[in-house]
């Protein structure tokens, strides 16, 4: 309760947790994006959707060690991942494409667990950053900082999610997608090549998560064992704004970046994933009652 | 050889080799306890997942909340818990007699049991409505929530954890926690065996592959599914009431409600052959075995090798070992496994399986 | 029952063979220390740290002629497996090490939760452990007999920055009793330990505290609880939550301009926060077992200098104390086999429990209950880029910079 009357005193401090909880909720919402594609396209969920953020950080380190800018850092991760989304794609994943979504979870688990042994082989298990060379903002006699990349973070999250909205409505590729998405088997008849749509929506997956990745380790930090808080919150994210509705993740990603912010200032850091996670249940049981109301279920 | 005959076969093997396990393997005895334990989690997890067609990723929550709630009673009967816990694990003031071990153990176990058990009524009814992967999401998100409660609970020991009641020096605890293990196993097998051959799994069976069509022909669904979910949810908290003993340092994310454990539960089962009961069985050893190989040979990349065979497993074996094999020579009763074992495992039991 | 003790006795007669038919023709006999350590996990920075300290230390030992024991010169190993970071893993690695590896000598994980895990096992086999990195002190009030740790407990890590923050109330204008204290600890047991010690000193002086935020282990921000730290503006900020908390709590607290005249952290220097954070990591003070400048020195290291060098040469970055207590605890180990004249559990425990040396670590004798009580805590400060002791007054290299400058008025 000391906690509450803080925030009423010295309402500055509703400021920088709103726009903390902005800036941490954008990335949210980068990595949610390409859960809510490979979920709504290929009735997959990807588990691994954390450990492609580390590895979008991890190569944005690479970059900084040829000694080039940990901006090149965004494009590097996000080209590298691609390839590597599809790679996954060519040797797993088509495999589990048509299969239960259930063994697509433990797949994509057991695809996480080797990611996470394999950075620690070959990076270490150390906490690690990158300098962005962006500097601070300073606001209200410095009561409320604003780190400028924290800043690039969050617009470039808009901006990734703008033009990946863009290219599913205009492009050829992203029409194929969305209509797979509405109908496998349809798309197939009238000659749609859904391998390799499922391939791009894989592949595309992983460069978000990539991009996401070179921008948290800029903005915070990464280590090999980080995935799986950014992993569960994407699902959050997705199961809040549903499936196909990009506008819907970026609110639901910044809405919970807000909520555990405060959360985590009024309830203590301890109970933070607690809340967050007692939230999931709460929006899913409350959407379960009214929907069973109308005798339907959520499915 | 009927099925039936051949069930009661691998049971009495089974049987005998756990029986005399002291003295086959007395270097490896907390092994196979976990094992047991381990047999116990995938058997439990299958009544809901494999048998009725829930897939609960949330199940590890009985294995902590078993756990926790067994070290209260235990501890809770002789001192004031929040004393114990505050001495992080207490000192040398904390000192229980074996008669107190004892005493703690014949109510703390069952306790834990029960305890999971009215745990997953109340989120049964939470949660029961929801189908798929909701419902396997929504688990999920409680038990993580409940884990993280629990690190925050100072009552408990918070972060810190809780030390399971020392024993004192007149107690062999490895051979104490083998037995209780094993007894376990083997009663849930038991139990299973029971209670797939009664109506009931007919019932739950119908559930898993029409809900709708189950409800429509007037069954009770949401009653069967709730017995379902209480009855594994029992089992899983008495393993974990066992699991804290046996570990003996009970930490809220790597042992009560370790997330990993929860996913090994469901990739036992798989393995095996959901569905079926000598399938979470046979996938528990294999699982097992094999991890533990891993863990002993391929130091430093044993995740990368776990990981490679869950993909290899789930993708290529979704049907499990014991699916696997009655595909491919539908007429054998009696199927070789992988490891290494003395026992031939058998999908007895298996032909009520429609 | 016999039958069951002439399995044990085959198969640890067998992996003996095993063992010296390997090395047979080598040397006269090798001696197997077995470790659990955190190679993978949250913990495997300084897991890695830990086992390069092992390393280092047998390789000095056996390039210098190896452990003579009952007339006999016998070479040291070490059998190691990863715990990954977890208890319940870590003390089923114990079991397997004593039970199937016939390990007789066992060394400490990393971490105190680990080591709380792996103690009763070592217990239960009468094998001794000698541990260099649990350091909970509710280790040592359970009456283990064959658990001896080099380093100083919990309690005293954070002890003399709480001291010295009070006694220098005066140039904030304030009395001891009238600070405030917020507390930003990991919630795993070791952390929750250093909270516990650091509570009871700040009691002693009637400080108050203020925020009291427990971490969650993935921790990679801990902007809200600085953003609390800022209304509450107390007078102390301890921070501790292995390398992961250090690292964070340096880039946040100079990101935010959190301004608090006294912050206090431990693994500082596992996390590497000068060589990472430069400026920002200015004026922090640092708990630390052991530091290159102590005037320490033994007969294979030399001094505590040298042990850093050769330590950099070999391994290609600065030691850590992590890393320099490992290593101090083979040492341990090493005189007492020595001194024990025999490799039986039961009188290398003896031994062990008379242990009073020097090393380059620090001095080592152990009290009743296993605990080194002859070594004190260091207290750095990063001043120019440099960690500088700053207390006890007795290793001090220079007064302590209290309360930091405001960060508005660093250049």
């Amino acid at each position: 309760m000391q906690n509450l009357q803080l925030l009423f005193q010295a309402p500055v401090f509703n400021v920088q947790l709103f726009l903390d909880g902005l800036f941490i909720g954008a990335i949210f919402a980068l990595a949610a994006f390409g859960m809510a594609l490979v979920w709504g396209v290929m009735n997959i969920i990807n588990v691994a959707q954390g450990e492609f953020v580390m590895l979008g950080g991890f190569i944005t380190l690479l970059v900084v060690q040829a000694g080039l800018s940990p901006l090149l850092g965004i494009p590097a991760a996000a080209l590298a991942l691609f390839v590597l989304g599809w790679l996954l794609y060519r040797l797993v994943i088509w495999r589990i494409v048509d299969g239960d979504m259930f063994i697509s979870l433990l797949a994509t688990f057991g695809i996480s667990i080797m990611m996470q042994q394999l950075m620690n082989e070959i990076f270490g298990a150390d906490v690690r950053t990158a300098e962005s060379g962006l500097g601070v903002w300073y606001l209200f006699d410095g009561m409320v900082t604003v780190t400028q990349i924290k800043v690039a973070a969050f617009a470039l999250s808009i901006v990734i999610g703008l033009l990946l909205w863009l290219f599913l409505k205009n492009a050829r590729l992203g029409q194929a997608i969305r209509a797979t998405a509405q109908n496998a088997r349809a798309a197939r008849i009238l000659g749609v090549d859904t391998d390799r749509v499922y391939a791009a929506t894989y592949a595309i997956n992983a460069a978000l998560c990539g991009a996401a990745g070179a921008l948290v380790v800029m903005a915070w930090s990464i280590h090999p064992y980080m995935g799986l808080p950014y992993t569960l919150r994407s699902f959050m994210i997705v199961i809040i704004a549903g499936l196909g509705n990009l506008a819907g993740v970026i609110a639901a990603g910044l809405g919970l970046g807000v909520a555990e912010q405060f959360a985590g200032f009024l309830l203590g850091a301890e109970f933070q994933l607690a809340f967050v996670f007692l939230l999931l249940v709460a929006v899913l049981v409350g959407r379960q009652i009214s929907l069973a109301r109308k005798r339907q279920y959520l499915k | 050889m009927s099925t039936r005959t051949a069930g009661i076969i691998a049971y009495a093997a089974l049987f005998a080799i756990g029986l005399f396990g002291p003295w086959l393997f007395p270097a490896h005895l907390s092994q196979f306890s976990k094992l047991w334990l381990f047999m116990v989690l995938a058997l439990s997890w299958d009544l809901l997942g494999g048998q009725t067609g829930y897939n609960s990723f949330g199940n590890i929550m009985f294995f902590g909340i078993g756990m926790y709630a067994s070290a209260v009673l235990q501890v809770g009967l002789i001192y004031p818990v929040a004393d114990y816990t505050a001495a992080k694990g207490g000192g040398t003031e904390f000192v229980f007699s074996a008669q107190q071990i004892y005493a703690g153990l014949a109510l703390g176990v069952p306790f834990g049991g029960l305890v999971a058990m009215l745990a997953a009524v109340v989120f049964g009814a939470l949660l029961l409505g929801m189908r798929g992967h909701y419902f396997a999401i929504a688990t999920l998100g409680l038990a993580v929530a409940t884990a993280e409660l629990a690190a925050g609970w100072d009552y408990i020991g918070a972060g810190s954890g809780m030390i399971a009641p020392p024993l004192p020096n007149d107690i062999d605890g490895t051979r104490l926690f083998y037995y209780l293990s094993f007894a376990l196993a083997m009663l849930t097998i038991a139990f299973l065996a029971w209670l797939y051959a009664t109506r009931f799994r007919l019932a739950i069976n119908a559930i898993r592959d029409d809900e709708d069509k189950a409800e429509a022909l007037g069954h009770y669904t949401v009653r069967n599914k709730m017995a379902a979910w209480a009855i594994s949810a029992l089992f899983t908290g008495l393993a974990g009431a066992i699991y804290g003993n046996l570990s003996r340092f009970i930490d809220p994310h790597d042992i009560a409600f370790n997330a990993e454990v929860g996913v090994w539960m469901i990739l036992m089962a798989i393995l095996g052959g959901m569905g079926t009961l000598w399938g979470p069985v046979i996938g528990a050893i294999v699982f097992f075995i094999s991890k533990e190989l891993f863990w002993t040979y391929l130091l430093g990349w044993q995740r990368v090798a776990l990981g490679a065979l869950i993909v290899v497993i789930v993708v290529f074996f979704p049907e499990g070992i014991v699916g696997w094999v009655k595909n491919r020579w539908p007429r054998l009763f009696a199927p070789p496994t992988e490891e290494d074992s003395p026992r031939q495992p058998d999908n007895g039991g298996e032909a009520a399986h429609a | 029952m016999l039958h069951r003790r002439q399995i044990l006795m085959a198969s640890v007669a067998a992996a003996a063979l095993l063992l010296a038919g390997a090395t047979a023709q080598a040397e006269d006999c090798t001696i197997t220390l077995g470790a659990a350590v955190s190679l993978t996990g949250k913990y495997s920075t300084n897991g890695k740290h830990t086992k390069n300290g092992y390393d280092l230390a047998i390789k000095v030992i056996n390039d210098k002629g190896g452990v003579k024991v009952g007339g006999k010169t016998c070479k040291l190993a070490v059998k190691y497996y990863d715990d990954e970071s977890t208890p319940a893993r870590g003390a089923a690695l114990a079991e397997r090490l004593i039970q199937q590896d016939g390990v007789k000598f066992m060394l400490g994980p990393y971490s105190s939760g680990l080591t709380k895990a792996i103690a009763p096992i070592t217990e239960k086999f009468k094998v001794p452990m000698v541990e260099a990195n649990g350091a909970s002190r509710s280790l040592f009030t359970k009456g283990y007999k064959y658990l001896f740790a080099v380093l100083s407990t919990s309690e005293q890590y954070l002890q003399s920055a709480i001291a010295l923050a009070a006694e220098n109330a005066d140039k904030m204008g304030k009395k001891p009793n009238q600070m405030t204290v917020a507390l930003a600890i990991e919630n795993d047991p070791f952390s929750q330990d250093i909270r516990a010690g650091v509570m009871d000193d700040a009691k002693k002086y009637g400080m108050k505290i203020v925020i009291d935020d427990k971490l969650p282990k993935e921790l990679n921000d801990m902007s809200t609880t600085l953003t609390k730290v800022k209304a509450l503006k107390p007078d102390i900020l301890i921070v501790s939550g292995h390398a992961k908390g250090a690292a964070t709590a340096v880039r946040q607290i100079a990101e935010m301009r959190v301004d608090v005249p006294v912050v206090a952290m431990t693994h500082c220097d596992s996390a590497k926060i000068i060589k990472k954070f430069g400026d920002k990591a200015e004026y922090t003070l640092c708990a630390s077992q052991w530091a290159p400048t102590l005037k320490y020195a033994d007969d294979y290291f030399g001094s505590a200098a040298d042990f850093a060098k050769l330590f950099e040469k070999t391994y290609g970055y600065a030691p850590p104390y992590q890393a320099a207590e490992s290593a101090a605890a083979v040492l341990v180990y090493k005189a007492a086999f020595e001194r024990a004249g025999a490799l039986d559990p039961a009188r290398v425990r003896d031994a062990l429990a008379a242990t009073d040396m020097m090393t380059f670590y620090g001095r080592v004798k152990f009290d009743e209950t296993g605990k080194n009580v002859a070594k004190p805590m260091v207290l750095y400060q990063v001043l120019k880029g440099k960690y500088v002791v700053v207390a006890p007054s007795k290793w001090a290299e220079a007064k302590a910079v209290i309360p930091r400058p405001k960060w508005s008025e660093r250049k």
